[in-house]
């Protein structure tokens, strides 16, 4: 077992790959791109960046890695899919936590303004 | 809000610390999907799946098309607890389910062929990330997530 070997296996079950991945503006510009549209290819998402193909390919592959793109066979062509999945991982690990409580004490004071309005 | 249509292929993947014969008992049996599929009673069948109610009313049903435990299924889908997805023409759901390393598992979900029903489609587009996190949840703690 080589320690290449063990940083690929822990990839898909980690946050830090997520964070990393989520962490760089392209990556985030290809995430909206992807969420438009999906189900696209290396040549049509090239198509829309200005970058080179080894470019993008290195970005979506950071995506890949951390599970955010995931990549289908249809025929001959490689298509590329938005995994919304790590974000709601994230989500309900980070940020409901933190939120819930000011998210309603927010809506709590809304209605209290409303009703009195 | 997004207006934008929601897409006819969704893909999505997650992986579980659990077997594949824990997820496809998590997947086919109405104890576990109670728990984490907005509480629908799902049994599933060489020949047909079908999400009930807590009293017994449809929700989602459709046609088993491979049966494979516990590594492949697929099923038509049909949506009925509103009207307007009720209506549409029949999707198709893949579970794909394949070990992975140290005691984990990849569970893929494709939701296709959604040309013929985009409520469908839009209903489903937020909902599948929210059904696989709990039940990533529930496999890997016991619990159902809170809220």
């Amino acid at each position: 077992m080589t320690g290449d070997y063990i940083v690929t296996y822990y990839r898909p079950v980690d946050d830090d790959p997520v964070f990393k991945a989520l962490a760089d503006p392209t990556r985030r510009h290809l995430l909206d791109r992807l969420f438009e549209r999906d189900g696209r290819t290396l040549t049509e998402l090239e198509s829309e960046l200005e970058m080179t193909r080894f470019g993008v390919m290195k970005h979506l592959r950071v995506l890949e890695d951390a599970g955010l793109v995931v990549t289908r066979r249809h025929g001959r062509e490689k298509l590329h899919y938005l995994n919304p999945v790590p974000i709601r991982l994230v989500h309900d690990r980070w940020i409901d936590k933190y939120t819930e409580q000011h998210v309603s004490a927010l809506v709590d004071l809304k209605n209290e303004l409303e009703e009195t309005a | 809000m997004t207006t934008m249509t929601a897409q006819t292929t969704q893909v999505y993947s997650v992986f579980i610390k659990a077997t594949p014969e824990q997820i496809w008992d998590a997947i086919t049996k109405p104890e576990f999907t109670q728990k984490y599929f907005y509480g629908s009673h799902v049994t599933v069948t060489p020949e047909a799946y079908r999400g009930l109610d807590g009293a017994g009313g449809d929700l989602v049903v459709g046609t088993v098309f491979e049966y494979e435990p516990p590594a492949r299924l697929v099923h038509g889908w049909r949506a009925l607890y509103d009207p307007e997805t009720a209506v549409e023409d029949d999707s198709r759901v893949t579970w794909e389910i394949e070990a992975q390393e140290g005691g984990y598992s990849k569970l893929t979900v494709v939701h296709d062929q959604l040309e013929g029903a985009p409520k469908t489609a839009q209903s489903v587009a937020g909902g599948w990330s929210y059904v696989l996190s709990g039940l990533k949840t529930l496999l890997e703690t016991g619990e159902p997530l809170v809220g």
